[in-house]
């Protein structure tokens, strides 16, 4: 069985985010980029399959800049097989990731495909449902556990009411939330093999997809500052305040 | 409570524009170290420092090892993070590949190691003595020794010491008193007491391999009677694993030590021979125990400099964290403000510099000396070989004596910028400041270390290695003064006077040493001091060049470059700037602490 798993090089959790001066997106020159820590979960439970023996082979892959091949390279050190990057300069939505992502899986046909939810830089939580719906596949959402039987996926997934367990016909797509697992930290002898594990390079064009934005940016502004709090007299001022001042109610 | 980051951007630029990993990279037997892989080791490792070994450090100092009936507990935490440490493969990143190790570069290792002393600096003590004990085994052990002991210390499952002091020997080992008495085949019956052992007794592995200095009864009086034996805590068995029935062999730890920092490592009192005699076998020859532990005198001296490195990194980053918190007071000259960040205010400014420009500087250093000790390993010319052993041999009383000396100074720091919450241990400054203090002791204090770069690395040469190393340093001078820029050009002056200042510092040493001893080793330790700011200066004005380049060509960060040259030009005028007043001390200093009466002290 073989186990697909899309991840996305992302400005890291630790770095605090700021708006370029021009206001056309966010300050990416000299910022420490890393893994999606939700896709990080999605290789560490692909690798787990591997080594309990449901799983023969874990493919990472990535769509992007020739920089991703650092990113490619922290999968296949967690434990991926081997790593695929589709090549690009061109600014990449949801929709296109995920038509290329389909592509890949046209050509690889895994049985499964383990994603991140979204991605911590622009928070879309789109592409896993995208390339589930363009494959034509079932799809289970923020999952906190994953059971392989036979062709069968049983998925417990976090809702909003609490965990809902569903069970999927494979081949089929899962997306991770964060309660899932904890990802491993790597360790240094796998780390030197990643080096050597094979990477292949695609172009979109060979793939026949168009990854022309649909939308457009028209500006990013850092969130308003938060003024300072008053305290108020009494309910009747509170009142007031909330009907005439902010106009919420 | 803040948490360690490792400064992977600094590292990265220290790598790239300083020491030259790439270089390194295409010496014979470092082709590993391709500057991607070594990213990603240097990523990988900076998580692991942050998400395992800095979490203990707190409790590990509040807690300790504990003794009880000769055996030892470590600290909360240790044996989860040990384990952790060599499945991840960590222990064996600088040891020979013939014995499972990943035998990656010295300029790799040292970074690497830097965080482990920034993250937990009493954790990384354990896996750095046993990197010591298997140099030792290696470089003079017996194929037999080397097969029974190295891959399992090379992968962590034992660990290793090094049993040198005695009561009466400290800095004088001619004084050690163990005896040896031999049994035949190789074998000898050790007796004696040793103490401060670092990780002498722990429970984090099945075996500890003890390494010992001891006297044969026949070896002549002093150095040239001390020989070196392995004594293991339990013999082994003939499938090659620890005798955990009968081989308990008759070393003990019969106490620990309290002391002022690093809690969480045990330093042992150990006792050998109490009953009937420890079982030790010989490595190499008889009666050259001293010399071997030389050749090795210089990784772990070098090793210890990196702790200094570590802790005022760590010191740093505490401090920078609070600065930005803590508000207190309004803004110098800024009338109807409103209170500010004490990261605001001038001196506090000035702490948080003097803290970065020399942490950066020490760090420079460190990896330039580490490229050189590579290429004086792998490189193909001999000739090359043998100059960068030169100034290997030289900087190591450097990286040693100054960086320790320096992270006192720069923990201290660390420890003012808290003011008062900084005496508060909870707040976590004080710790560094305390675990600093013992890094200019061990391992040769600063005095051993000036006595052995006064003596061996300059007057034995009549100072041509270090007439060399000025040479380089007037080269960057005039690279500098090739732009036309007032921060290049405030950097050239200063490091212009401090060069001279270490020229007339040496000229004194080479034309004294001879003829008045002790008055050149009055200056000694000054002048190590000396060396030392001149060669951070050295390397501050070589960054501060790079990144002027970088920002010529546009080409990534601008604003980490141009951090870098106002970081250059602070140290240029806060800690360059100081030579020629030690330079003065270095030339002229002798006479007081000469002259004066014993009895008048």
């Amino acid at each position: 069985m073989k186990v697909l798993v899309p991840i996305k090089r992302v400005v890291d959790y630790n770095v605090k985010v700021r708006v370029k001066a021009d206001n056309t997106g966010v300050e990416l020159a000299g910022v420490k980029m890393s893994m999606n820590p939700f896709d990080e979960i999605a290789v560490e439970e692909a690798v787990r399959l591997k080594e309990a023996g449901t799983v023969t082979e874990v493919v990472v892959v990535t769509c992007g800049t020739a920089a991703c091949q650092e990113t490619l390279r922290a999968g296949l050190a967690i434990g991926a097989d081997r790593a695929i990057l589709v090549e690009t300069d061109a600014e990449l939505q949801p929709l296109a990731v995920a038509k290329l992502l389909k592509a890949v899986a046209d050509k690889e046909q895994p049985n499964l495909i383990i994603c991140g939810k979204q991605a911590i830089d622009d928070d879309a939580n789109q592409t896993g449902q995208m390339l589930a719906a363009l494959l034509g596949w079932p799809q289970a959402t923020f999952a906190s556990k994953v059971v392989i039987a036979g062709d069968k996926a049983t998925v417990t997934r976090e809702v909003d009411g609490g965990l809902e367990t569903i069970e999927l016909s494979m081949p089929a797509l899962v997306s991770t939330d964060l309660r899932l697992n904890e990802p491993r930290y790597a360790t240094l002898p796998n780390i030197m093999k990643a080096k050597k594990k094979p990477l292949d390079t695609h172009k979109p064009d060979a793939l026949g997809v168009d990854v022309t934005p649909r939308l457009k940016t028209l500006k990013v502004v850092e969130p308003a500052k938060r003024k300072g709090g008053v305290m108020v007299p009494d309910v009747a001022a509170l009142v007031e305040k909330l009907k005439n001042e902010a106009k919420v109610i | 409570m803040s948490e360690y980051n490792a400064p992977l951007r600094d590292m990265k630029f220290v790598l790239q524009e300083l020491a030259g990993l790439e270089q390194v990279s295409q010496l014979p037997g470092c082709e590993e170290a391709s500057p991607d892989v070594v990213d990603a080791i240097l990523e990988e490792a900076g998580k692991f420092a942050s998400g395992v070994l800095s979490p203990l450090n707190w409790g590990g100092d509040q807690v300790g090892a504990t003794w009880n009936d000769g055996k030892v507990k470590t600290a909360p935490g240790w044996q989860g993070a040990y384990k952790q440490f060599v499945d991840s493969g960590w222990n064996a990143l600088s040891c020979p590949t013939e014995h499972g190790g990943q035998g990656l570069p010295r300029l790799v290792s040292t970074l690497v190691e830097e965080m482990w002393n920034s993250a937990n600096m009493a954790f990384t003590l354990c896996p750095m003595l046993t990197r010591g004990a298997i140099e030792a085994i290696e470089l003079r052990g017996s194929d037999e020794l080397k097969q029974k002991y190295l891959p399992k210390m090379v992968s962590g499952e034992w660990t290793g010491t090094m049993n040198l002091t005695e009561p009466q020997a400290g800095s004088d080992l001619a004084a050690v008193r163990t005896k040896a008495v031999p049994q035949g085949e190789g074998t000898y019956k050790v007796f004696g007491q040793k103490i401060f052992i670092t990780y002498g007794e722990h429970d984090l592995t099945d075996n500890i391999i003890h390494l010992v200095l001891a006297r044969t009864p026949d070896a002549p009086e002093g150095v040239k009677g001390i020989s070196l034996f392995v004594v293991p805590k339990f013999l082994l068995k003939a499938d090659g694993m620890p005798d955990k029935e009968n081989g308990r062999n008759d070393v003990h730890c019969v106490s620990i030590e309290h002391k002022l920092g690093i809690h969480a490592s045990p330093t042992a009192v150990l006792a050998f021979g109490d009953h009937g005699g420890a079982t030790g076998f010989l490595v190499g020859e008889e009666n050259r125990g001293l010399e071997y532990m030389f050749i090795m005198m210089n990784a772990a001296r070098f090793a210890v400099g990196l702790e200094g490195v570590g802790l005022s990194e760590r010191a740093y980053q505490r401090a920078l964290g609070y600065a930005r918190d803590r508000i207190q007071g309004t803004e110098l000259g800024v009338k109807g403000g409103g209170k500010v960040s004490i990261v605001r205010h001038p001196d506090v400014r000035r702490m948080l510099m003097l803290m970065k420009s020399q942490t950066e500087a020490m760090r420079a250093v460190a990896c330039v000396v580490a490229a050189a000790t590579d290429a004086a390993r792998c490189h193909t010319d001999d000739a090359t070989r043998k100059q960068n052993q030169a100034f290997v041999e030289l900087m190591i009383p450097i990286v040693k004596g100054w960086s320790t000396e320096n992270s006192i100074d720069i923990t201290s720091l660390g420890v003012q910028i808290h003011g008062g919450m900084g005496f508060i241990e909870e707040t976590g400054a004080a710790q560094h400041f305390r675990d600093s203090r013992i890094t200019a002791i061990y391992e040769g204090t600063t005095a051993i270390q000036a006595n052995d770069l006064l003596g061996r690395k300059i007057a034995r040469d009549g100072g041509q290695t270090i007439k060399g190393l000025i040479a380089a340093m007037r080269k960057v001078e005039v690279d500098l003064s090739t732009h036309n820029d007032d921060e290049l050009a405030a950097i050239r002056k200063s490091l212009s006077a401090g060069v001279d200042a270490l020229e007339q510092g040496v000229n004194y040493i080479v034309a004294t040493y001879g003829s008045n001893v002790q008055a050149a080793s009055v200056g000694s330790v000054p002048f190590l001091k000396l060396f030392g700011i001149v060669a951070g200066g050295w390397q501050m004005a070589r960054a501060a060049l790079a990144s002027k380049q970088r920002l010529a060509d546009g080409s990534g960060d601008a604003a980490f470059y141009k951090t870098k040259i106002t970081t250059a030009r602070f140290y240029a005028d806060h800690v360059l700037s100081q030579a020629g007043g030690i330079a003065y001390a270095v030339v002229n200093g002798a006479a007081g602490a000469i002259a004066i009466a014993d009895d008048q002290f």
